[in-house]
Parts: structure tokens; C-alpha cells; sequence
């Protein structure tokens, strides 16, 4: 299982490499979209401080969704996933690997950008240190959740839709206690309890999404 | 558990079946494609499934590689479901889609498929296993750059890699190959057989018969039972 695992995950992320500008595109989306909002609801800094968290998140969840759709289409279509599955525990470990390699193309530089985005919106530092944690319990889950929904909708026609419609609801507990973090330590409290939560949260999501995932992957190759 | 199945293989006979179908049936949604079918496959032979498109061939193959439940009856691997066997290191299945990355080169993209499957993938074997199936020269173009035939060699050239007598499960294996492709195949399966191994395939060109022994299994007999 290990050596499968190790394999896949390096796989995609060289694949990843090789198609730089597809890999770039959800982080493109993410700072386009976060920028509109500025522009759309004026630029008083008082209320881009208020909203600031809350739209970096957002814009993560959607860029997350936006990225997480064809995560398994390609090896569906060229017989990959059924050689993975082959393997032993092979759901597991690909389900496993393709999250992380997912996490680490997207999620990981939306973790780096945040920053920046903390930055514009006028954020102050300890609120922007709790945005960047809060991405970084958050975001692993977002993989997670997002790959759920690619290995049940593979094979369906509109699946893009389909999997955002399903995975959504399913983010709405990360993106409370996430922005709640935010707001807290931002109100002058203390984020522990908020970033319990999220903790609690990934734990929960990584064991019951992966087996998930590793179920609706098998079904998909039948 | 070994000793026990191994005291059992001892009991019926010397050479067990490494594929045993008894009663199996397969179902597509709520069509049967199949029902009834028995059949055995031991060391050294070759099985070539027949029948019309859709008779269940391709289906047949995912129940033997334990990728699918058997609608009814069982499928066993070294007398193991197929379902739970240990796959890996029992069967290599080579469908018929080629899973070779298109952005990867031939070389990276057979690699990968033999380190899943634990198999050996530093360059001597890679280099040796390409040659066999006469696709070296294209070891680093990418896998979108070569020919439908190129990537099939790309993809059994995984065969050429194996040393033990184990299952093999192909779907198609000589499509898209021209008749220097074939021949090289010919001599991996020969090879293959020659050791012990058995081989269960499907193909709708001819069979080299005077090489490969086959034992054919046609599925459209087998289907003609599913209807009540």
C-alpha cells in the first residue's frame, strides 16, 4: 500500500509539473475572485476588514471545487485507476495519495497566498496568522470532501455541477469555525475553541472520506 | 491458512487450476450476459475467450481480476475469490485501455505501472523491457507523441518484465499491433506458457495456433444459457 501510495503521489505531481499552466489556474481564480470583491462593495477599509476572512475562504472553497472535478476522470478514462485498484488496498492508497497531491498543487499555495490577501484586506497580524492556520486545518479537508464527490460523480455527464452541489453543504462546518477563527482573534478572543473544531473536523473528514472515496472508486471500475 | 489450502491442492491434484469458474454468471445492470459457465485454466495453457461484441468477454476478464462480483457463482485464483485474492502478485491484467499517461514519457509511464505493482523498474529493466516488444528508440517521447500500436507495445511491454508463472489477463492485447508487433507478443506469451503460466485473453483476429495452443471458450454458448 505504502509503495502504491508514494508512487501516485509523486506521479501526480509530476504530471502537475508538466501541465504548469493547468496546475496555476485554481490559484489564478482564487486571487482574481478574492480581488473582485474589493471592487464590487467599495473600499472602505472598516468593511474589508469585516468581510476579508470570510472571502478568502470562500474563494478557497471554490477554487478547491473548481480544481478537485477531474481528479479522477483522467485515470478513470485511461485505465489507471483500474490498475491502482488492483493493487492491494489499492482504493485506499490511491484515494489517499491523489488528496494529498491535490492538496499540495492547490491547496498548499492558497495557504501561501493568504497572507497577502490578509495584507489587502487590512487585516492585523494575529488575525492574519489565525486566517493562515485556519486554511491550513481547512484546506486538507476541502481535498478531501472535494474527492469524495469526483470518485462518486465519475463517469456522470455534468459532474462538475453535480459534485459542487454535493461537496458545498458538506464544507459549510469548515467555513464557519474557519472564519469564526478569524473573527475571534480579530473580536480580541481566543481562536482554541475554533481551531479545535477544525482539527476535529479534518480527523473526522480523513477517516470516513477516504474509505468513502476508495468505495465509490471501486464501484466506478465494475 | 497456506498449509491447509496447500494440504488441499496436494489432496485433488498435482497441477491445481490457476483459474477455476464455477457456475458464473455475470449481469450487466439487469442483463445477464452470461450464466452457467465452467471452466478451468491450469499452468501453461492458453484461454481465448470467444463470442460476439457484448457477449461478456471484457466483463469476464474484470470478474477474473477480481475488479467485479461475480453475479453468481465464484471465480478462484489458486482457489482463492478472485474478489479476495491476493491480486498483485498472482495476476497481471493488461485491459484494454493502455493506462499510460499521455504528459509521461513511455518510459515513466511504464515505470509507474510496475512499481505499483512491486515489480522491478530501474532502468536495465525498463531498457530490456522495452526492447523486447521493439519500442526502445521511443523510451523518451511522450506517450502522447506515439502511435495507437506504439502505446500498446508501451503497455505489454509490463509482461516482458515478469519472471514467474503467474496469471496473466488481457483484453485485446494485439490490437493496433502490425505483424512485427505481433510476433513479439507472440514470443512474450509463448515464453510465458513455456514456464508455466497461464494466459486468458480475448481477441478477434486468429490466434497463432501452431505457438500458442489455445483453448477456446466461447461466451455466445455460454450466454445462449442465460435466457430461460
Amino acid at each position: 500500500m505504502g509503495s502504491l501510495l508514494v508512487a501516485v503521489y509523486l506521479r501526480d505531481l509530476r504530471l502537475a509539473l508538466r501541465r504548469r499552466i493547468e496546475a496555476l489556474l485554481p490559484i489564478a481564480f482564487f486571487i482574481v475572485a478574492a480581488s473582485l470583491f474589493p471592487l464590487g462593495v467599495g473600499p472602505e477599509p472598516q468593511m474589508l476588514r469585516q468581510i476579508g476572512p470570510g472571502i478568502v475562504w470562500v474563494c478557497a472553497l471554490l477554487a478547491a471545487m473548481l480544481s478537485v472535478t477531474g481528479l479522477y476522470a483522467g485515470d478513470h478514462a485511461d485505465g489507471s485507476l483500474e490498475q491502482m485498484l488492483l493493487c492491494e488496498y489499492g482504493g485506499l492508497a490511491a484515494a489517499t495519495a491523489k488528496a494529498a497531491a491535490h492538496w499540495t498543487v492547490t491547496g498548499l499555495p492558497l495557504v501561501i497566498c493568504a497572507p497577502l490577501f490578509g495584507l489587502a484586506f487590512d487585516l492585523p497580524a494575529d488575525a492574519i496568522a489565525a486566517l493562515v492556520f485556519s486554511l491550513v486545518l481547512g484546506t486538507p479537508m476541502l481535498s478531501l470532501l472535494g474527492s469524495v464527490g469526483a470518485a462518486l460523480t465519475l463517469g456522470l455527464r455534468s459532474a462538475g455541477v453535480l459534485l459542487i452541489l454535493i461537496v458545498l453543504p458538506l464544507a459549510i462546518p469548515a467555513l464557519i469555525f474557519g472564519t469564526g477563527a478569524v473573527a475571534a482573534v480579530d473580536g480580541g478572543q481566543s481562536a482554541q475553541g475554533q481551531f479545535s473544531l477544525l482539527g476535529a473536523l479534518l480527523i473526522f473528514t480523513t477517516l470516513t472520506a477516504l474509505p468513502a472515496t476508495a468505495a465509490a472508486l471501486r464501484i466506478s471500475v465494475e | 491458512m497456506p498449509s491447509a489450502s496447500a494440504l488441499l491442492r496436494a489432496a485433488t491434484s498435482d497441477t491445481p487450476p490457476r483459474l477455476r469458474a464455477t457456475g458464473l454468471a455475470c449481469a450487466r445492470g439487469t442483463r445477464v450476459l452470461f450464466r452457467g459457465l465452467d471452466f478451468e485454466l491450469g499452468p501453461g495453457q492458453l484461454l481465448w475467450l470467444r463470442g460476439r461484441n457484448g457477449a461478456g468477454k471484457t466483463s469476464l476478464l474484470k470478474l477474473a481480476a477480481g475488479l467485479a462480483e461475480p453475479h453468481e457463482g465464484r471465480i478462484d485464483i489458486d482457489g482463492v475469490p478472485a474478489r479476495r485474492a491476493e491480486r498483485q502478485d498472482r495476476l497481471v491484467f493488461v485491459a484494454h485501455a493502455n493506462a499510460l499517461k499521455d504528459d509521461l514519457a513511455a518510459g515513466e509511464a511504464l515505470a509507474f505501472l510496475l512499481r505499483i505493482h512491486g515489480r522491478p523498474f530501474d532502468g536495465a529493466t525498463l531498457d530490456a523491457a522495452l526492447d523486447r516488444l521493439g519500442i526502445l528508440s521511443r523510451r523518451d517521447a511522450p506517450v502522447r507523441t506515439l502511435s495507437q500500436g506504439q502505446r500498446r507495445r508501451v503497455a505489454l511491454a509490463r509482461l516482458a518484465v515478469e519472471q514467474r508463472p503467474t496469471l496473466w489477463l488481457l483484453d485485446e492485447p494485439f490490437d493496433a499491433l502490425d505483424t512485427d508487433g505481433l510476433s513479439r507478443v507472440n514470443a512474450v506469451l509463448a515464453g510465458h506458457l513455456y514456464r508455466g503460466g497461464s494466459i486468458m485473453l480475448t481477441s478477434h483476429l486468429d490466434l497463432d495456433t501452431a505457438v500458442l495452443h489455445p483453448i477456446e471458450l466461447d461466451l455466445d454458448r455460454a450466454s445462449s444459457l442465460a435466457k430461460p
